[in-house]
């Protein structure tokens, strides 16, 4: 997410094999994409652009790990210390009957966590104005987009040179 | 890319879709003005509704004595429904999570339209155990929050409270699932988009558009949420059946409740699902992307779960034989051939012997012994909440207060109401959203559109050179 407005050229494959060998290329001559944009996931593109292993899921066992806590010192306080209660003659502390709560309290926690995590790692919610480059992005075009703000001329050219290498089928700036 | 795929497997996605094709077809129904079989449904849908509020309105007036209940049989029509709806429920989030896990590649085609399913149910579901407490008003007796009964809490040691937990965990988890799923699709809905609607969908889509960063985060909180609603969604209804299961009647207080209600669950979701899916698929000309082979795959579920839930019948009745506890024995025998024999006959009927049926290939690929089918377990599945609770409870132990229970109008009136929540909802629902998962699909046709398969299949790299080549 950029804090500033920048420039950015950006070209349009068809197809995803065109993207990858594109990427792949432009890692090989160190162009310095900005980023990628797909209809889909494309799978061997995280590689290919060198981004590390989302660490979402260590989040997720987190909040459940607090989920758990939660459900599990809660009953347990009160049923012990706040006010306790005898049920069929079963002990205070009837650890069995703490784990279907302490479970779901699990899964409730670690899921909201995680895609509230997400959402705001991600910059994404309602009221949030989409950046798109091209309406078809979303739809069968798959974009690479290089920052120009500050390029000269020649790294403006050179951009230009390697999309029609690879064949794509628009090229064209925008601000965002 | 080399994606390794069965040569064996059939194609999931006809029609030698392109990418764009693929969202032309998809998005198409919610952007055209709705059809007439639409407007005739939604009305129906809607006028379900209204005999729900009324109904529930007349109840929540004069209270549960507004229902055929009595001393004897204190649970009816209210629990029977509430099971089943939750039962229904199950498939989506089993097609969404667990076959996501097991990268079943045909879940695709259904999982929105099965989620959406799911989370409906469960709000159909929700609205029994709410107005069956009597005093609406005091439903936050059911939150673990400090009331005005002072320091006294709930009981957490109570399956009906693990219920609470168990249902609404379910329906967030199952709401947050779907919604992340859709997220990217309302953006290639809202790109299509002008004016209002752009808005609406920009304000739906969260400014999605599709940066690889997101797109794998969010791969890896579907994953995550998979894994976590899997447990989840077998813990549910093992939970539902707790509620039976750890009391003291005879016919409920069994150690086979749990794995037995979980394929019940499944089994009728998967019923449901069908129904839906075949109206759904003709309906919006979807036939491409919900194949008969997503009908024979759904059909095999059933099959199985149905004979789960066939042998979890007659191990209960053995179990009662050998235990040799003669109310055990008594409460089998009552709803074999006691009063109620009608409805164990209509549940065996249904749930056993009829999908026995799906052995024949043929049938399985059939679209009317599907649909039939669909709804025969439909009501197999109704009977057999049916069977467990009334028959149960109409022979208790002091036979001078059996009993006998049908339903009241207001009952009858509730239960044909969830209808019209479930069915406006659900055609909302179709109106608003892109039935199937359309970045799903896209990611999937390289390996299973049918022109990279079946008799196509070995020029698969040809045909990459051919479309490349065309491109330049």
């Amino acid at each position: 997410m950029a804090l500033k407005n920048k420039e950015v050229l950006f070209g349009l494959f068809d197809d995803e094999t065109q993207l990858l060998s594109a990427v792949a290329d432009a890692r090989k001559t160190h162009m310095e994409i900005d980023d990628v944009y797909t209809p889909f996931p494309v799978h061997g593109l995280d590689p290919l652009l060198g981004l590390e292993e989302s660490r979402l899921h260590i989040a997720g066992f987190f909040f459940g790990l607090i989920g758990t806590m939660t459900a599990f010192f809660g009953i347990t306080w009160i049923f012990t210390k706040d006010w306790p209660t005898i049920f069929g003659g079963k002990p205070y502390f009837s650890f069995p009957a703490f784990v279907p709560i302490m479970f779901e309290l699990t899964v409730l926690f670690s899921a909201i966590g995680m895609v509230v995590t997400f959402y705001t790692v991600c910059g994404l919610g309602p009221g949030v104005k989409a950046m798109t480059l091209h309406d078809r992005i979303t739809d069968d075009k798959f974009c690479i987009s290089f920052d120009i703000t500050e390029a000269d001329e020649a790294t403006k050219s050179d951009v230009k040179a390697f999309f029609a290498k690879h064949g794509a089928s628009l090229v064209d700036t925008k601000m965002i | 890319m080399s994606i390794v795929v069965s040569p064996t497997r059939e194609p999931l996605v006809f029609g030698s879709k392109t990418y764009h094709q693929v969202t032309e077809d998809i998005c198409s129904p919610s952007e055209k003005a709705p059809s007439r079989q639409w407007v005739i449904g939604f009305i129906i849908a809607v006028t379900f509704l209204a005999v729900f509020v009324f109904c529930v309105s007349w109840q929540i007036f004069y209270g549960v004595g507004a229902w055929n209940l009595n001393r004897t049989i204190g649970w009816g029509y209210d629990i029977t429904n509430f099971v089943w709806w939750v039962g229904i429920g199950h498939a989506g989030t089993l097609i969404s999570a667990i076959l996501l896990l097991f990268r079943q590649k045909w879940r695709t085609g259904v999982n929105r339209a099965a989620e959406a399913m799911t989370i409906f149910a469960v709000i159909c579901a929700a609205m029994f155990p709410v107005i069956h407490v009597g005093r609406i008003w005091l439903l936050f007796y059911f939150l673990p929050i400090p009331n005005t009964r002072g320091p006294l809490w709930i009981n957490f040691n109570s399956p009906l409270l693990w219920d609470v937990f168990a249902i609404s965990t379910y329906f967030t988890v199952s709401l947050l699932f779907w919604y992340t799923g859709l997220v990217p699709d309302f953006a290639t809905l809202r790109d299509r988009a002008v004016g209002f609607r752009r808005k609406l969908y920009n304000v739906l889509s969260f400014g999605w558009n599709g940066a690889a960063k997101h797109w794998q985060r969010f791969e890896s909180l579907s994953l995550v949420l998979a894994g976590l609603a899997t447990p989840l969604v077998l813990s549910v209804h093992t939970i539902v059946s707790f509620d039976f299961a750890t009391s003291v009647i005879p016919g409920w207080h069994t150690t086979i409740f749990p794995p037995y209600f979980v394929a019940g669950a499944i089994f009728s979701g998967f019923a449901m699902v069908q129904t839906l899916m075949l109206v759904t698929r003709k309906a919006l000309k979807l036939e491409d992307y919900i194949t008969i082979n997503h009908i024979e795959s759904m059909n095999k579920v059933i099959l199985l779960t149905g004979n789960i839930v066939g042998i979890a019948y007659l191990s209960e009745l053995f179990i009662a034989w050998y235990s040799q506890f003669v109310y055990e024995q008594f409460a089998f025998a009552n709803r074999a051939a006691g009063i109620y024999w009608w409805s164990y006959f209509a549940m065996m009927t249904c749930n056993v012997l009829s999908p026995q049926v799906f052995w024949s290939r043929k049938i399985r690929r059939s679209i009317w012994w599907t649909f039939f089918m669909s709804i025969f377990v439909n009501i197999g599945m109704w009977f057999e909440r049916f069977v467990i609770i009334v028959t149960s409870l109409a022979r208790d132990f002091l036979p001078s207060s059996w009993s006998y229970y049908y339903p009241s109008w207001n009952e009858i009136g509730i239960y044909l109401g969830t209808f019209g929540i479930f069915f406006t909802f659900y055609l909302i629902f179709v109106r608003i959203a892109p039935v199937v998962a359309i970045a799903e699909i896209k990611s999937i046709l390289k390996s299973s559109g049918d022109q990279y398969r079946g008799k196509n299949l070995g020029h698969d790299t040809h045909h990459a050179e051919e479309s490349h080549a065309e491109n330049h």
